[in-house]
């Protein structure tokens, strides 16, 4: 795997972190990363039928792992190059950029605000789009594939929009060549190779690698490592074009959802099978 | 309010892709006409496929022909964009696959428009339209109204029965061309392998699934025999895609395909979250696990605690004798 990225390099609107011509110091890689309510918990929305995200159940959305590690090996690939982590979200969520850092990440990035709460997936992606301005930049911007709260998907190709970058959604298998990324991904029926040119976005499955798990030694030096604190006015954003006040969308009504009653459970005695058959026709199920 | 565009997803024999005849059918009961945008990609759709669309209430079928590669989620919102401004339509109504939400995203930024994905319901009340989702894996149920003039809103597979529209009509076909900017074309389409269709239904739509998991120890024999009398489709877990005992399009879940069928049968499936999240929506859920402190037990409306190789054969059996 070769890097080459002065060449892509554009200029507007979307500058590529690498410049000086000629004398690339490695590829700034961009990972983006959701802190979530833990899917093993009760997972709840709250009266304002917004998650709740105080349980003390938050963690790292476990498919950003997928796309921590897959910068990372990037970058430990071409020998050189740098990870910054980013998240959007609440006080805790912090918690899922540290563990980016522990992993291997070089810095990370904290977006934090109250005029946040409340965003839809496209809020939340203008605020990445204008944090990852306000850093400078990236060749290459890496997000998990969903996040496992609200499994939307949608904002790693909105997040591509606003920066104005081709997107590669869903890669299973992620190379980089030269300045060319190229990404395989399975779709329902269909198999597709997709490529671009740097800068570009990419989100990746599960299947894409194993991620790592922190060591004594990462989660040492990651003690060490920056976290910076963003809010909206830093990165020049209004709190009417986020948050519940931004949202295009709005939810009405949240309720959990009845448990399934009338539940029968046979122990098989060598006829559960039938009973199995007797149970479906009788439902109108066959 | 105005009309509603239902991307007619297709094979590339050119039939409808099933679910699209359950947006057809949401989008009737909404204010405005029904038009649907058939993505010219080399499948056309066959007269008899245009007299269906005619019978389920479609009023125009637009053709959107592109120089450029329609399969790049970009350039089809590139073409959703030109249609909403064409036409004055206000939503666009597609089937809730990755491809789709992808290009979901891109029309927001586009257009403006507000998204809401994996929806089951879209009504139109109070003068907005108010869509209804399960989330947490199936443990909740939401409404969300849209706060926007325009909407793109994506539904899942199985969401509603078809019917036909009171009066057929008959389609008016046309053609727009998109243009597509440079940006779009980015992008690069190397490569692209459709499967082969199989002969069982389809997974994300089938009304019955019969899923095989670790339990299966890599023989899928009983779950394919009692799928194929229930007329379904075979579905697996992660750790049966994993093993490579089947192909990774079969993994039910959270990061595989998500389904709702009237009958879901999982055997030998321990009933992990990561799996229920792509299940939990289903409307009869049935197990077959030898372990009675399995975690699908607590979500089975009959569960059977039992060997799978000898209760899947004797209810595949039962079932043919009692069909007759
Ligand atoms: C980020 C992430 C995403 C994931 N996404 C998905 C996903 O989308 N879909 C998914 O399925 N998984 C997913 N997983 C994996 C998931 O957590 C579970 O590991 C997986 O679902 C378990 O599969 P299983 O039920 O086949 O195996 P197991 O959990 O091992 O269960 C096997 C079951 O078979 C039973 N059994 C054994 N022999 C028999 C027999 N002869 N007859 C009857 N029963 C028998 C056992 O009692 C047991 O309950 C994901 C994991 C992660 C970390
Ligand atoms: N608040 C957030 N902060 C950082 N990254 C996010 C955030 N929300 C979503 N993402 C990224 O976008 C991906 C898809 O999320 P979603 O569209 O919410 O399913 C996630 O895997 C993350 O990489």
């Amino acid at each position: 795997m070769r890097w080459k990225v002065a060449a892509v390099r554009r200029t507007e609107p979307f500058a590529p972190a690498s410049v000086a011509d000629g004398n690339v110091p490695g590829v700034r890689i961009v990972v983006c990363v959701k802190h979530v309510p833990d899917i093993q918990s009760d997972r709840s929305l709250g009266a304002t039928c917004r998650t709740v995200r105080d349980g003390g159940d938050g963690t790292l959305n476990e498919l950003d792992e997928n796309a921590l590690e897959a910068a990372l090996s990037l970058v430990e690939a071409a020998g050189e190059g740098e990870v910054v982590v980013l998240t959007v979200g609440p006080d805790d969520a912090v918690d899922a950029v540290r563990k980016g850092l522990q992993m291997g990440a070089d810095e990370a990035v904290h977006v934090v605000d109250d005029a946040i709460a409340g965003s839809d997936a496209i809020g939340t992606a203008r605020v990445l789009a204008a944090a990852i301005r306000h850093l400078g930049g990236a060749d290459l911007v890496v997000t998990g594939m969903a996040g496992l709260d609200g499994l939307t998907s949608v904002v790693p190709s909105a997040l591509a929009a606003l920066l104005d970058v081709p997107a590669l959604p869903l890669a299973a298998e992620l190379v980089l060549d030269g300045s060319t990324v190229r990404v395989t991904r399975h779709l329902d029926r269909v198999t597709e190779v997709l490529e671009a040119d740097l800068p570009a976005l990419v989100s990746v499955t599960d299947q894409a690698n194993e991620p790592r798990y922190p060591n004594f030694k990462g989660i040492m030096a990651a003690r060490k490592k920056p976290v910076t604190t963003l809010a909206l006015a830093d990165l020049g954003l209004d709190a009417d074009q986020v948050g519940e006040a931004g949202a295009r969308t709005e939810v009405l009504e949240a309720a959990p959802r009845p448990v399934r009653e009338d539940r029968v459970l046979v122990h098989d005695t060598g006829d559960a099978g039938v009973r199995l058959a007797a149970y479906l026709v009788e439902n109108q199920l066959v | 309010m105005s009309d509603t565009l239902v991307l007619l997803d297709h094979a590339t024999d050119g039939s409808l892709r099933a679910p699209v005849r359950e947006l057809v059918t949401i989008a009737r009961d909404l204010p405005g006409a029904v038009r649907g945008v058939w993505v010219a990609d080399g499948a056309e759709p066959s007269p008899a496929t245009i007299a269906e669309l005619g019978v389920l209430g479609v009023t125009h079928v637009h053709r959107l022909v592109a120089d450029g590669d329609l399969h790049v989620a970009a350039a089809l919102a590139a073409g959703l964009a030109t249609l909403l401004a064409e036409t004055g339509a206000h939503l666009v109504l597609a089937v809730s696959t990755f491809e789709n939400k992808e290009a979901a995203g891109h029309l927001a930024v586009a257009s403006g428009a507000a998204v809401v994905t994996d929806v089951d319901s879209v009504v139109w009340s109070d003068e907005r339209l108010v869509a209804g989702k399960t989330v947490f894996a199936g443990t909740w149920t939401t409404s969300t109204a849209v706060r926007t003039p325009l909407a793109v809103i994506t539904v899942k597979p199985n969401s509603v029965p078809v019917t036909d529209a009171p009066e057929p009509v008959t389609p008016q076909v046309g053609d727009h061309a998109v243009a597509l900017d440079a940006g779009v074309g980015r992008v690069r389409l190397v490569e692209r392998t459709e499967q082969p269709a199989s002969d069982r239904p389809d997974l994300t739509s089938a009304h019955v699934v019969v899923v095989g998991g670790r339990g299966t120890e890599g023989d899928f024999s009983s779950v394919e025999e009692l799928a194929d009398v229930l007329g379904g489709a075979v579905g697996a877990t992660r750790v049966a895609t994993d093993e490579g005992w089947i192909g990774h399009e079969a993994q039910i879940g959270q990061t595989g395909v998500t389904i709702s069928p009237r009958l879901y049968i999982g055997a030998g499936v321990s009933g992990a979250v990561h799996h229920r999240g792509g299940m939990q929506a289903s409307g009869t859920i049935v197990a077959v696990n030898s372990d009675p402190d399995a975690p699908i037990f607590e979500i089975a409306d009959f569960g059977v605690v039992g060997d799978l190789r000898t209760v899947l054969p004797q209810a595949a059996a039962e079932l043919r004798r009692l069909k007759g």
